[in-house]
Protein backbone atom coordinates (compact mmCIF):
# COMPACT_ATOMS: atom_id res chain seq x y z
CA UNK A 1 0.00 0.00 0.00
CA UNK A 2 2.81 2.18 1.15
CA UNK A 3 4.41 1.84 -2.15
CA UNK A 4 1.63 2.22 -4.35
CA UNK A 5 1.00 5.36 -2.64
CA UNK A 6 4.84 6.87 -3.18
CA UNK A 7 4.32 6.18 -6.59
CA UNK A 8 0.70 7.27 -7.77
CA UNK A 9 1.98 11.40 -8.39
CA UNK A 10 4.56 9.87 -10.87
CA UNK A 11 1.98 7.75 -12.55
CA UNK A 12 -0.18 10.50 -13.18
CA UNK A 13 2.68 13.00 -14.14
CA UNK A 14 3.46 9.82 -16.60
CA UNK A 15 0.10 9.71 -17.81
CA UNK A 16 -0.12 13.34 -18.41
CA UNK A 17 2.78 13.39 -20.35
CA UNK A 18 1.09 10.56 -22.56
CA UNK A 19 -2.20 11.73 -22.77
CA UNK A 20 -0.68 15.08 -23.69
CA UNK A 21 1.79 13.48 -25.42
CA UNK A 22 -0.74 11.48 -27.85
CA UNK A 23 -1.90 14.75 -29.37
CA UNK A 24 -1.57 14.11 -32.74
CA UNK A 25 1.60 15.93 -33.44
CA UNK A 26 3.13 13.47 -35.53
CA UNK A 27 2.10 15.13 -38.81
CA UNK A 28 3.19 18.78 -38.45
CA UNK A 29 2.93 21.15 -40.93
CA UNK A 30 6.67 23.50 -41.77
CA UNK A 31 6.57 26.35 -39.33
CA UNK A 32 4.55 24.52 -36.70
CA UNK A 33 6.08 22.48 -33.33
CA UNK A 34 6.26 19.07 -33.43
CA UNK A 35 6.27 17.58 -30.00
CA UNK A 36 8.01 14.17 -29.11
CA UNK A 37 5.90 11.16 -29.63
CA UNK A 38 5.71 7.93 -27.77
CA UNK A 39 6.64 6.30 -31.39
CA UNK A 40 10.26 6.61 -30.76
CA UNK A 41 10.39 3.89 -28.30
CA UNK A 42 8.64 1.36 -31.49
CA UNK A 43 11.35 2.26 -33.88
CA UNK A 44 11.02 -0.34 -37.08
CA UNK A 45 12.87 -3.51 -36.34
CA UNK A 46 16.21 -3.55 -38.14
CA UNK A 47 16.91 -7.47 -37.44
CA UNK A 48 15.28 -10.79 -37.13
CA UNK A 49 11.73 -9.36 -38.10
CA UNK A 50 8.64 -10.85 -37.64
CA UNK A 51 10.83 -13.67 -35.03
CA UNK A 52 10.14 -13.44 -31.33
CA UNK A 53 13.96 -12.00 -31.50
CA UNK A 54 13.15 -9.10 -33.78
CA UNK A 55 15.79 -6.38 -32.81
CA UNK A 56 14.67 -2.41 -33.45
CA UNK A 57 17.13 0.28 -32.65
CA UNK A 58 15.61 0.66 -28.93
CA UNK A 59 16.39 -2.72 -28.33
CA UNK A 60 19.80 -3.04 -29.53
CA UNK A 61 20.82 -0.05 -27.46
CA UNK A 62 19.94 -2.40 -24.85
CA UNK A 63 22.13 -4.90 -25.83
CA UNK A 64 24.61 -2.73 -26.41
CA UNK A 65 24.06 -1.32 -22.71
CA UNK A 66 24.19 -4.72 -21.43
CA UNK A 67 27.56 -5.42 -23.02
CA UNK A 68 28.81 -2.57 -21.58
CA UNK A 69 27.57 -3.29 -17.94
CA UNK A 70 28.84 -7.02 -18.14
CA UNK A 71 32.47 -5.82 -19.54
CA UNK A 72 32.72 -2.99 -17.02
CA UNK A 73 31.81 -4.95 -13.89
CA UNK A 74 33.86 -8.23 -14.73
CA UNK A 75 36.54 -5.65 -16.11
CA UNK A 76 36.44 -3.80 -13.19
CA UNK A 77 36.17 -6.46 -10.35
CA UNK A 78 38.40 -8.76 -12.32
CA UNK A 79 41.50 -8.16 -10.67
CA UNK A 80 41.16 -6.62 -7.31
CA UNK A 81 44.52 -5.38 -5.68
CA UNK A 82 44.83 -5.07 -1.60
CA UNK A 83 45.73 -1.89 -1.78
CA UNK A 84 43.10 0.04 -4.64
CA UNK A 85 43.99 1.98 -7.48
CA UNK A 86 41.77 4.67 -8.53
CA UNK A 87 39.33 2.91 -10.91
CA UNK A 88 39.41 0.20 -8.49
CA UNK A 89 38.47 2.57 -5.69
CA UNK A 90 35.47 3.66 -7.75
CA UNK A 91 34.01 0.60 -8.35
CA UNK A 92 34.74 -0.61 -4.65
CA UNK A 93 32.67 2.40 -4.21
CA UNK A 94 29.86 1.33 -6.77
CA UNK A 95 30.09 -2.32 -5.58
CA UNK A 96 29.74 -1.58 -2.19
CA UNK A 97 27.04 0.85 -2.11
CA UNK A 98 24.48 -1.69 -3.45
CA UNK A 99 26.30 -4.72 -1.48
CA UNK A 100 26.46 -3.18 1.44
CA UNK A 101 24.32 -0.30 1.35
CA UNK A 102 21.30 -1.65 0.02
CA UNK A 103 21.14 -5.80 0.09
CA UNK A 104 23.06 -6.45 3.43
CA UNK A 105 21.44 -3.44 5.15
CA UNK A 106 18.20 -4.70 4.47
CA UNK A 107 18.27 -7.97 4.43
CA UNK A 108 21.18 -9.17 6.68
CA UNK A 109 24.61 -10.72 5.85
CA UNK A 110 22.88 -14.15 5.41
CA UNK A 111 20.12 -13.46 3.75
CA UNK A 112 22.30 -10.85 1.87
CA UNK A 113 24.37 -13.49 0.13
CA UNK A 114 21.51 -15.94 -0.35
CA UNK A 115 20.04 -12.95 -2.79
CA UNK A 116 23.33 -11.21 -3.34
CA UNK A 117 23.50 -12.16 -7.25
CA UNK A 118 19.90 -11.68 -8.37
CA UNK A 119 19.22 -7.96 -6.36
CA UNK A 120 22.95 -7.01 -7.58
CA UNK A 121 21.56 -8.19 -11.44
CA UNK A 122 18.66 -5.84 -10.49
CA UNK A 123 20.34 -2.55 -10.12
CA UNK A 124 23.21 -2.95 -12.47
CA UNK A 125 20.54 -4.21 -15.08
CA UNK A 126 18.37 -1.49 -14.10
CA UNK A 127 21.02 1.04 -14.16
CA UNK A 128 23.50 0.87 -17.18
CA UNK A 129 19.49 0.42 -19.46
CA UNK A 130 18.49 3.56 -17.34
CA UNK A 131 21.65 5.83 -18.49
CA UNK A 132 21.12 4.79 -22.19
CA UNK A 133 18.59 7.87 -21.99
CA UNK A 134 21.27 10.68 -21.23
CA UNK A 135 24.33 8.90 -23.54
CA UNK A 136 24.62 11.17 -26.83
CA UNK A 137 23.81 9.49 -30.07
CA UNK A 138 21.54 6.60 -28.18
CA UNK A 139 19.74 9.17 -26.41
CA UNK A 140 16.46 6.46 -25.26
CA UNK A 141 16.70 4.01 -22.22
CA UNK A 142 15.25 0.34 -22.86
CA UNK A 143 13.67 0.33 -19.60
CA UNK A 144 11.06 2.88 -21.24
CA UNK A 145 10.16 -0.57 -22.97
CA UNK A 146 7.45 -2.16 -20.32
CA UNK A 147 8.93 -5.70 -21.04
CA UNK A 148 12.06 -5.13 -19.35
CA UNK A 149 10.29 -3.73 -16.42
CA UNK A 150 8.52 -6.84 -16.68
CA UNK A 151 10.87 -9.22 -16.69
CA UNK A 152 12.31 -7.89 -13.38
CA UNK A 153 9.33 -7.48 -11.59
CA UNK A 154 8.02 -11.17 -11.91
CA UNK A 155 11.22 -12.17 -10.89
CA UNK A 156 11.60 -9.78 -8.20
CA UNK A 157 7.40 -11.44 -7.40
CA UNK A 158 8.43 -15.12 -7.74
CA UNK A 159 11.70 -14.09 -5.57
CA UNK A 160 9.74 -12.90 -2.25
CA UNK A 161 7.08 -15.53 -2.53
CA UNK A 162 9.75 -18.21 -3.30
CA UNK A 163 11.39 -16.78 -0.30
CA UNK A 164 8.68 -16.94 1.93
CA UNK A 165 7.06 -20.15 1.03
CA UNK A 166 10.42 -21.72 1.74
CA UNK A 167 10.62 -20.43 5.28
CA UNK A 168 7.36 -20.69 6.97
CA UNK A 169 5.39 -22.75 4.06
CA UNK A 170 1.91 -22.00 3.56
CA UNK A 171 2.11 -20.43 6.73
CA UNK A 172 3.28 -17.29 4.51
CA UNK A 173 -0.03 -16.63 3.14
CA UNK A 174 -1.78 -16.88 6.60
CA UNK A 175 1.17 -13.82 8.22
CA UNK A 176 0.53 -11.65 4.96
CA UNK A 177 -3.06 -11.78 4.89
CA UNK A 178 -4.36 -12.62 8.35
CA UNK A 179 -3.41 -9.91 10.35
CA UNK A 180 -2.93 -10.20 14.33
CA UNK A 181 -4.40 -7.62 16.51
CA UNK A 182 -6.96 -6.63 14.19
CA UNK A 183 -10.73 -7.09 15.20
CA UNK A 184 -12.07 -10.27 13.92
CA UNK A 185 -15.08 -9.28 11.82
CA UNK A 186 -12.58 -6.85 9.45
CA UNK A 187 -9.97 -9.37 9.55
CA UNK A 188 -11.15 -10.12 5.81
CA UNK A 189 -11.83 -6.88 4.78
CA UNK A 190 -8.22 -6.15 5.56
CA UNK A 191 -7.19 -9.48 4.36
CA UNK A 192 -8.31 -8.57 0.91
CA UNK A 193 -6.69 -5.29 1.35
CA UNK A 194 -3.58 -7.16 2.00
CA UNK A 195 -3.87 -9.60 -0.74
CA UNK A 196 -3.81 -6.53 -3.14
CA UNK A 197 -1.78 -4.72 -1.98
CA UNK A 198 0.93 -7.46 -1.74
CA UNK A 199 0.35 -9.74 -4.72
CA UNK A 200 -0.91 -7.43 -7.09
CA UNK A 201 0.25 -3.60 -6.51
CA UNK A 202 3.69 -4.71 -5.27
CA UNK A 203 4.83 -6.03 -9.05
CA UNK A 204 2.55 -3.68 -10.78
CA UNK A 205 3.71 -1.03 -9.24
CA UNK A 206 7.54 -1.92 -9.50
CA UNK A 207 6.58 -1.90 -13.56
CA UNK A 208 4.93 0.69 -14.09
CA UNK A 209 7.49 3.54 -11.77
CA UNK A 210 10.74 1.93 -13.66
CA UNK A 211 8.86 2.33 -16.83
CA UNK A 212 7.10 5.88 -16.58
CA UNK A 213 9.97 7.44 -15.18
CA UNK A 214 12.39 6.77 -18.21
CA UNK A 215 9.13 7.10 -20.57
CA UNK A 216 8.45 10.74 -18.35
CA UNK A 217 12.54 11.41 -18.43
CA UNK A 218 12.74 10.65 -22.79
CA UNK A 219 9.72 13.08 -23.23
CA UNK A 220 10.87 15.62 -21.45
CA UNK A 221 14.53 15.84 -22.73
CA UNK A 222 12.91 14.99 -26.30
CA UNK A 223 10.61 18.00 -25.79
CA UNK A 224 12.98 20.84 -24.00
CA UNK A 225 15.50 20.12 -27.20
CA UNK A 226 13.19 19.71 -30.06
CA UNK A 227 11.61 23.20 -28.41
CA UNK A 228 14.92 24.18 -27.82
CA UNK A 229 15.44 23.49 -32.72
CA UNK A 230 12.27 24.93 -33.12
CA UNK A 231 12.48 27.90 -31.01
CA UNK A 232 16.51 28.85 -32.81
CA UNK A 233 16.26 27.24 -36.01
CA UNK A 234 11.98 28.05 -37.30
CA UNK A 235 11.39 31.07 -35.01
CA UNK A 236 14.95 33.22 -34.59
CA UNK A 237 16.60 32.21 -38.48
CA UNK A 238 14.13 31.25 -40.78
CA UNK A 239 10.62 33.39 -39.32
CA UNK A 240 13.41 35.97 -37.67
CA UNK A 241 11.38 36.59 -34.97
CA UNK A 242 13.19 37.41 -32.07
CA UNK A 243 11.04 34.75 -29.57
CA UNK A 244 13.21 32.59 -30.61
CA UNK A 245 15.28 33.51 -28.14
CA UNK A 246 13.53 31.82 -25.76
CA UNK A 247 15.60 28.84 -26.87
CA UNK A 248 18.34 29.66 -24.51
CA UNK A 249 15.68 29.42 -21.99
CA UNK A 250 14.46 25.63 -23.63
CA UNK A 251 18.33 24.82 -23.71
CA UNK A 252 18.86 25.65 -19.72
CA UNK A 253 15.86 23.46 -18.54
CA UNK A 254 17.36 20.48 -20.88
CA UNK A 255 20.44 20.85 -19.86
CA UNK A 256 19.05 20.46 -16.15
CA UNK A 257 16.77 17.71 -17.17
CA UNK A 258 19.64 15.56 -18.64
CA UNK A 259 21.38 16.06 -15.53
CA UNK A 260 18.05 15.04 -13.61
CA UNK A 261 17.64 11.98 -15.75
CA UNK A 262 20.99 10.81 -14.80
CA UNK A 263 20.08 11.01 -11.09
CA UNK A 264 16.86 9.60 -11.63
CA UNK A 265 18.14 6.37 -13.58
CA UNK A 266 20.61 5.85 -10.64
CA UNK A 267 17.29 6.25 -8.32
CA UNK A 268 15.18 4.25 -10.25
CA UNK A 269 18.07 0.97 -10.29
CA UNK A 270 17.97 2.18 -6.60
CA UNK A 271 14.66 2.33 -5.33
CA UNK A 272 13.36 -1.36 -7.79
CA UNK A 273 16.52 -3.06 -6.03
CA UNK A 274 15.71 -2.06 -2.19
CA UNK A 275 11.97 -2.47 -2.81
CA UNK A 276 12.89 -6.11 -4.01
CA UNK A 277 15.18 -6.89 -0.96
CA UNK A 278 12.46 -4.80 1.56
CA UNK A 279 9.70 -7.69 -0.09
CA UNK A 280 12.25 -10.03 0.13
CA UNK A 281 12.72 -9.04 4.05
CA UNK A 282 9.24 -8.64 5.12
CA UNK A 283 8.51 -12.50 3.58
CA UNK A 284 11.41 -13.90 5.57
CA UNK A 285 10.32 -11.91 8.73
CA UNK A 286 8.52 -13.65 11.66
CA UNK A 287 5.92 -11.43 11.69
CA UNK A 288 4.19 -9.47 8.98
CA UNK B 1 -5.46 1.22 -13.67
CA UNK B 2 -8.24 0.23 -15.97
CA UNK B 3 -8.74 3.68 -16.50
CA UNK B 4 -5.31 4.26 -18.43
CA UNK B 5 -6.41 4.41 -21.89
CA UNK B 6 -3.61 2.78 -23.87
CA UNK B 7 -2.68 4.99 -26.83
CA UNK B 8 -2.65 1.68 -29.12
CA UNK B 9 -0.48 3.24 -32.47
CA UNK B 10 0.93 0.58 -34.70
CA UNK B 11 4.27 0.34 -33.40
CA UNK B 12 3.21 -0.54 -30.10
CA UNK B 13 2.26 -0.04 -26.20
CA UNK B 14 3.74 1.38 -23.40
CA UNK B 15 1.54 -0.62 -21.01
CA UNK B 16 1.17 -3.86 -23.31
CA UNK B 17 5.20 -5.91 -23.72
CA UNK B 18 5.88 -6.86 -27.14
CA UNK B 19 7.23 -10.35 -27.35
CA UNK B 20 10.83 -9.15 -28.84
CA UNK B 21 11.01 -7.03 -25.60
CA UNK B 22 9.93 -9.79 -23.30
CA UNK B 23 12.89 -12.06 -24.76
CA UNK B 24 15.98 -9.58 -24.97
CA UNK B 25 14.76 -8.26 -21.82
CA UNK B 26 14.85 -12.02 -19.97
CA UNK B 27 18.36 -12.80 -22.17
CA UNK B 28 19.50 -9.16 -20.56
CA UNK B 29 18.47 -10.59 -17.39
CA UNK B 30 20.19 -14.01 -17.20
CA UNK B 31 23.40 -12.65 -19.22
CA UNK B 32 24.17 -9.87 -16.52
CA UNK B 33 23.36 -12.52 -13.62
CA UNK B 34 25.40 -14.85 -14.82
CA UNK B 35 27.86 -12.68 -15.22
CA UNK B 36 27.55 -11.37 -11.77
CA UNK B 37 26.95 -14.76 -10.45
CA UNK B 38 30.45 -16.81 -11.80
CA UNK B 39 32.78 -13.27 -11.81
CA UNK B 40 31.51 -10.62 -9.96
CA UNK B 41 30.26 -11.70 -5.85
CA UNK B 42 33.13 -14.27 -6.25
CA UNK B 43 35.81 -11.65 -7.63
CA UNK B 44 34.69 -9.40 -4.87
CA UNK B 45 34.29 -11.61 -2.27
CA UNK B 46 37.48 -13.20 -2.90
CA UNK B 47 38.94 -9.46 -2.80
CA UNK B 48 37.30 -8.57 0.68
CA UNK B 49 38.07 -12.00 2.13
CA UNK B 50 41.72 -11.34 1.24
CA UNK B 51 41.47 -8.22 2.82
CA UNK B 52 40.04 -9.45 6.13
CA UNK B 53 42.75 -11.40 6.27
CA UNK B 54 45.93 -9.64 5.50
CA UNK B 55 44.45 -6.75 8.04
CA UNK B 56 43.74 -9.64 10.77
CA UNK B 57 47.14 -10.77 9.62
CA UNK B 58 48.89 -7.09 10.14
CA UNK B 59 47.27 -7.09 13.57
CA UNK B 60 48.35 -10.44 14.75
CA UNK B 61 51.80 -9.67 13.51
CA UNK B 62 51.71 -6.54 15.34
CA UNK B 63 50.13 -8.08 18.28
CA UNK B 64 53.32 -10.70 17.94
CA UNK B 65 55.99 -7.71 17.73
CA UNK B 66 54.33 -6.14 21.04
CA UNK B 67 54.48 -9.62 22.37
CA UNK B 68 58.34 -9.04 21.75
CA UNK B 69 58.96 -6.07 22.33
CA UNK B 70 57.50 -6.76 26.03
CA UNK B 71 59.67 -9.54 26.43
CA UNK B 72 63.04 -7.56 25.68
CA UNK B 73 62.14 -5.04 28.21
CA UNK B 74 61.31 -7.50 30.51
CA UNK B 75 65.05 -8.87 29.83
CA UNK B 76 66.20 -5.55 29.51
CA UNK B 77 64.83 -4.87 33.09
CA UNK B 78 66.32 -7.90 34.92
CA UNK B 79 69.36 -7.62 33.38
CA UNK B 80 69.54 -3.76 34.65
CA UNK B 81 68.36 -5.08 37.76
CA UNK B 82 71.01 -7.84 38.08
CA UNK B 83 73.55 -5.09 37.01
CA UNK B 84 72.23 -3.16 39.64
CA UNK B 85 72.19 -5.59 42.62
CA UNK B 86 76.25 -6.38 41.25
CA UNK B 87 77.01 -3.01 41.85
CA UNK B 88 75.63 -2.34 44.74
CA UNK B 89 77.13 -5.98 46.06
CA UNK B 90 80.77 -4.48 44.64
CA UNK B 91 80.12 -1.31 46.36
CA UNK B 92 79.23 -3.25 49.90
CA UNK B 93 82.32 -5.78 49.22
CA UNK B 94 84.79 -2.54 48.68
CA UNK B 95 83.33 -1.04 51.65
CA UNK B 96 84.24 -4.16 53.63
CA UNK B 97 87.75 -4.08 52.56
CA UNK B 98 87.98 -0.52 52.99
CA UNK B 99 86.95 -0.67 56.95
CA UNK B 100 89.18 -4.32 56.68
CA UNK B 101 92.41 -1.85 55.45
CA UNK B 102 91.18 1.19 57.58
CA UNK B 103 91.26 -0.96 60.66
CA UNK B 104 94.76 -3.00 59.48
CA UNK B 105 96.13 0.51 59.07
CA UNK B 106 95.16 1.86 62.35
CA UNK B 107 96.41 -0.93 63.91
CA UNK B 108 99.59 -0.67 62.49
CA UNK B 109 99.96 2.70 63.24
CA UNK B 110 99.18 2.32 66.80
CA UNK B 111 101.66 -0.62 66.55
CA UNK B 112 104.21 1.70 65.15
CA UNK B 113 103.48 4.37 67.68
CA UNK B 114 103.80 2.16 70.30
CA UNK B 115 107.12 0.78 69.40
CA UNK B 116 108.60 4.58 68.64
CA UNK B 117 107.47 5.60 72.13
CA UNK B 118 109.15 2.02 73.95
CA UNK B 119 112.30 2.73 71.37
CA UNK B 120 112.12 6.88 72.91
CA UNK B 121 111.48 5.54 76.88
CA UNK B 122 114.46 3.16 76.72
CA UNK B 123 116.75 5.56 75.02
CA UNK B 124 115.82 8.21 77.57
CA UNK B 125 116.45 5.54 80.21
CA UNK B 126 119.82 4.70 78.65
CA UNK B 127 120.73 8.36 78.36
CA UNK B 128 119.84 9.24 81.87
CA UNK B 129 121.88 6.52 83.59
CA UNK B 130 124.96 7.44 81.47
CA UNK B 131 124.06 11.50 82.62
CA UNK B 132 124.11 9.90 86.34
CA UNK B 133 127.03 7.92 86.16
CA UNK B 134 128.77 10.88 84.72
CA UNK B 135 127.17 13.18 86.79
CA UNK B 136 128.17 11.14 89.98
CA UNK B 137 132.05 11.42 88.91
CA UNK B 138 132.24 14.98 88.05
CA UNK B 139 130.17 16.09 90.72
CA UNK B 140 132.14 13.63 92.80
CA UNK B 141 135.34 15.43 91.94
CA UNK B 142 134.29 19.00 91.30
CA UNK B 143 133.01 19.08 95.05
CA UNK B 144 136.09 17.54 96.22
CA UNK B 145 138.12 20.04 94.47
CA UNK B 146 135.85 22.94 95.70
CA UNK B 147 135.93 21.46 99.37
CA UNK B 148 140.02 21.26 99.41
CA UNK B 149 140.28 24.31 97.93
CA UNK B 150 137.62 25.97 100.55
CA UNK B 151 139.14 23.48 103.82
CA UNK B 152 142.62 24.23 102.97
CA UNK B 153 143.33 20.86 103.68
CA UNK B 154 144.88 18.47 101.57
CA UNK B 155 142.25 15.64 101.26
CA UNK B 156 145.37 13.35 99.46
CA UNK B 157 143.56 10.30 101.65
CA UNK B 158 141.78 8.70 99.42
CA UNK B 159 140.29 6.32 101.29
CA UNK B 160 138.92 9.68 103.24
CA UNK B 161 137.51 11.46 100.62
CA UNK B 162 135.98 8.95 98.79
CA UNK B 163 133.94 8.58 102.04
CA UNK B 164 133.31 11.65 102.21
CA UNK B 165 131.65 12.01 98.81
CA UNK B 166 130.14 8.99 99.35
CA UNK B 167 128.24 10.33 102.56
CA UNK B 168 127.84 13.90 100.72
CA UNK B 169 125.72 12.13 97.68
CA UNK B 170 124.22 9.89 100.12
CA UNK B 171 122.60 12.86 102.36
CA UNK B 172 121.88 14.48 98.89
CA UNK B 173 120.07 11.26 97.51
CA UNK B 174 117.94 10.84 100.68
CA UNK B 175 116.82 14.36 100.61
CA UNK B 176 115.77 14.11 96.91
CA UNK B 177 113.96 11.21 98.21
CA UNK B 178 112.34 13.44 100.89
CA UNK B 179 111.77 16.09 98.29
CA UNK B 180 110.28 13.59 96.03
CA UNK B 181 108.10 12.05 98.61
CA UNK B 182 106.87 15.30 99.94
Amino acid sequence: MLAARRCAPKQEKALNLVTLLSLPTVECEPGQFCGPSIEEFFPAPILFEGTPFELNRVLLIRLVAVLAVVLILWLGTRNWKLVPTRGQAAMEFVIGFVRQGIIIETLGEKAGRRFMVLLMTIFFLTLGLNLTGTIPGLQIASTGLIGQAIVMAVIAYVTFIYAGIKEHRFKFFKNALWLPGVPIFIKPVIALLEFLSTFIIRPVTLTLRLTMNMVAGHMLLTLVFLATNFFFVTVLFTQGNALGLLGIGTFAFGLAFVVLEIFVAGLQAYVFTILTAIYIQMALADEH
Amino acid sequence: MSAIVVPMEEGGSILLPAIPDLVWGTISFVLVAIVIGRLVVPNVTKALDARRDAIEGGLKRAEEAQAEAAAARDQYDAQLAEARAEAARLREQAREEAKVIRAELIEQAQADAARVAAQAQAQIEAERTAAMQSLRTEVGSLALGLASSVVGESLSDDKRSSAIVDRFLADLESADAAGASK
